[in-house]
């Protein structure tokens, strides 16, 4: 009844290919916009229930949008390209090593050439995306042997980026700059003079990141690039076959995605984290965007906003259910019955749903579309 | 004679840790050639297996039951354990996905992995529990022929034996039986194997219960090494790259790869790792599985894979 696109006549072909073709979606769309940019901050700012501290800012919606927007990267690379990655976490550390190095400025001595790589400490916003691009530097250099080899196999060798990457980030003390510890701090966040300290406006510096890219990846999923990364995904021989290059549509998916995950590392290292180290990023937060894919919804960004708020929540309502009503609960209890829950959901999901989340709620939009009078 | 004597110690017990790796990574191979499942929960099942058995063990024990019998009871009582284990895996996970694609299936074994890993630290407790089944002091021999001689680890020794006979019986099992036979199939073909009357949900409970039993080996030896606690797990992570240098569908393979990873990553921190920070076997195996990856995607032992249309 409300969600029926009959009636709505294209005149155009823009308007046929528009990124949201139906109105009603366009109207969710902008209102939910609206909500994020205009009405969170005011009842934020007025400290209007569930806004009343800043711990669902600061704790939940940031955390929410960063790895919302590291698993849109996982999934243009696992749901449009097909190309299994364990390592998202490794490029969420490059990205944020990265811009760490290139906010502090970049010293590199090259003493066996007789000189020397020298970059000023650059500003923040110029450091996030330099970040990102050293992270798709990497991305591509690690996506080569996926035009060998795939699935399993692939599996494993974007395991070894991993792993490797953790032992870089512990051991070799350039990317930390020397500090003793090990632990580093991010700069000010200081963006074309405006500098962004209270929860309020970090949330909305992250929401700026994320609706931006993930417009971008919306738009370019249904482009040229996402067909041709669909078309090796549902099966690369045939789409070879097509014409399509592998070797170019598969890396430049892993440069895209790369560089999304990489910003999505350096967003959650400088705005979220402040000061970090390499555990942040090890193999526990590369199986979290795993499982944020899977369950949101291969294949789809709006299931990488819903898998991202569904990971990130559970874990909170299952330590605050309990206390609610009134059953103690050890802290140990909590993170295993987490554990639990999220593999069996995994599976549960698998079985019933293979495409998460997104899947659901195309489903249900079908139903409202016959509603109240389905036959 | 010294550094010569230094390399054969070195290389001894890389190679003794190495059947280490290779136990672990035959449960791999065993479900992975049975029934095209790539099973990340591997580890996890080490340390179910490892978990039941030590905490059984140490019921036993308190309640004063003869030593050997306490040893067996605990060993039936993981065993059992891992039988159920396999039952509500091919029941609740595999079962309803047959016929699905290997990585939907990979998915669900880390889903699988996942409640298995909750499941046995929230039943059997989650601290470091010791493990004594096998002596762990060292035996020093050719002390005639290097100064010093050459420390070799007992727990290391048996680990191989254990390692040689798995492997031996596991041979046998897949070639000569029919059961054997028919796990290939079913590895082959899910669908063809159904139609010419394999009992598929059966053959899977027989893959899993073989390769929690191999887990549970495995359990003994590395409990017996570093304890029972939750860092076993990251051994499947190690027996990945094993895998991949020696061939996903390899038993052979595993074995070789094991011990090249062993003996290389054991060389490479003592001779290579000084020079660039130490911690190399952190990766070690990775990246040489990723340079193996990159010149023959099969593995040193694996079966080529064939691509059809």
């Amino acid at each position: 009844m409300f969600y029926r696109e009959a009636g709505q006549y294209k005149s155009s072909y823009a308007a046929d290919m528009a990124i949201f073709p139906i109105r009603q979606d366009r109207l969710a769309l902008w209102g939910l916009l609206a909500f994020a940019y205009l009405g969170v901050p005011l009842l934020a700012t007025f400290k209007i229930w569930p806004f009343g501290s800043d711990y669902l800012l600061r704790a939940i919606l940031i955390p929410f949008l960063i790895l919302a927007l590291g698993s849109i990267g996982l999934n243009i690379l696992m749901g449009y390209c097909g190309q299994i990655s364990l390592g998202a976490g490794a490029f969420m550390a490059i990205g944020a090593y990265g811009a760490y190095k290139f906010a502090n400025g970049v010293h590199l001595p090259l003493a066996w050439l007789g000189t020397e790589i020298a970059i000023p400490a650059l500003p923040v916003l110029a450091s996030i995306l330099l970040g990102g691009m050293m992270a798709a530097l990497v991305g591509i250099l690690f996506g080569i042997p996926s035009l060998r080899i795939k699935g399993l196999y692939l599996a494993v060798a974007t395991l070894a980026a991993q792993f490797f990457f953790d032992w870089v980030f512990i051991r070799v003390k350039w990317f930390t700059n020397y500090t003793p510890s090990g632990s580093v701090t991010a700069p000010e966040l200081n963006i074309l003079g405006v500098t962004f300290n209270t929860p309020i406006e970090r949330y909305l510096l992250c929401l700026a990141f994320v609706s931006v890219f993930a417009l971008m990846t919306k738009n370019l999923v249904r482009g040229n690039l996402g067909r041709q990364w669909m078309a090796i995904r549902d099966m690369d021989i045939a789409a070879e076959l097509m014409g399509i290059r592998p070797l170019y549509a598969k890396l430049s998916a892993f440069a895209i995605s790369s560089f999304v995950v990489g910003v999505a590392g350096a967003l959650f290292a400088f705005v979220y984290l402040g000061a970090w180290e390499p555990l942040a990023f090890n193999i526990d937060r590369s199986f979290q965007l795993l499982f944020m894919v899977i369950i949101g919804g291969l294949g789809s960004i709006l299931g990488s906003f819903l898998g991202a708020a569904f990971i990130l929540i559970l874990p909170i309502m299952l330590d605050q259910v309990p206390h609610a009503l009134g059953i103690p609960v050890t802290v140990e209890t909590v993170s295993l019955s987490v554990l639990i829950i999220t593999g069996a959901l995994i599976c549960y999901l698998l079985i019933v749903e293979p495409l998460g989340f997104a899947r659901l709620w195309s489903v249900g939009k079908e139903k409202l579309r016959l509603w109240p009078y389905p036959y | 004679m010294l550094l010569a004597g230094q390399v054969l110690e070195v290389l001894l017990g890389g190679l003794l840790s190495g059947v280490l790796y290779s136990l672990v990574a035959l449960g791999f191979v065993l479900i992975f050639k049975a029934s095209g499942v790539f099973n990340f929960a591997q580890g996890a099942m080490v340390l179910l297996a490892g978990l039941a058995l030590v905490r059984c063990l140490d019921y036993l024990t308190h309640h004063e039951f003869p030593a050997w019998l306490a040893v067996l009871l605990a060993l039936m009582f993981a065993a059992a354990i891992m039988a159920l284990t396999a039952w509500l895996v091919e029941r609740f996970v595999l079962g309803p996905l047959v016929n699905q694609d290997g990585l939907t299936l990979f998915m669900s074994t880390i889903g699988a992995t996942f409640v298995l890993e909750g499941a046995s630290q929230m039943i059997f407790g989650s601290d470091v529990y010791p493990l004594r089944l096998f002596p762990s002091d060292a035996w020093i021999i050719l002390d005639n022929v290097f100064p010093g001689g050459i420390l070799i680890n007992k727990l290391d020794v048996w680990g191989g034996l254990i390692a040689g006979v798995l492997v031996a019986g596991l041979a046998v099992f897949f070639q000569n039986t029919k059961t054997g036979r028919a796990l290939r199939a079913v590895a082959d073909d899910h669908a063809a194997a159904q139609s010419v009357g394999i009992p598929i949900s059966w053959i899977w409970f027989v893959v899993w219960l073989v390769a929690g039993l191999v887990a549970l080996v495995a359990a003994t030896i590395w409990g017996t090494k570093l304890g029972v606690q939750f860092s076993i797990t990251f051994l499947a992570l190690k027996a990945l790259p094993v895998l991949i240098i020696g061939g996903f569908t390899s038993v052979p393979g595993a074995i070789v790869g094991g011990l090249m990873v062993g003996a290389g990553e054991k060389l490479a921190e003592i001779y290579l790792g000084p020079h660039i920070g130490g911690g190399i076997e952190y990766w070690f195996a990775y990246v040489l599985a990723l340079l193996v990856l990159l010149l023959r995607p099969q593995g040193l032992f694996g079966e080529r894979i064939i691509e059809r249309i």
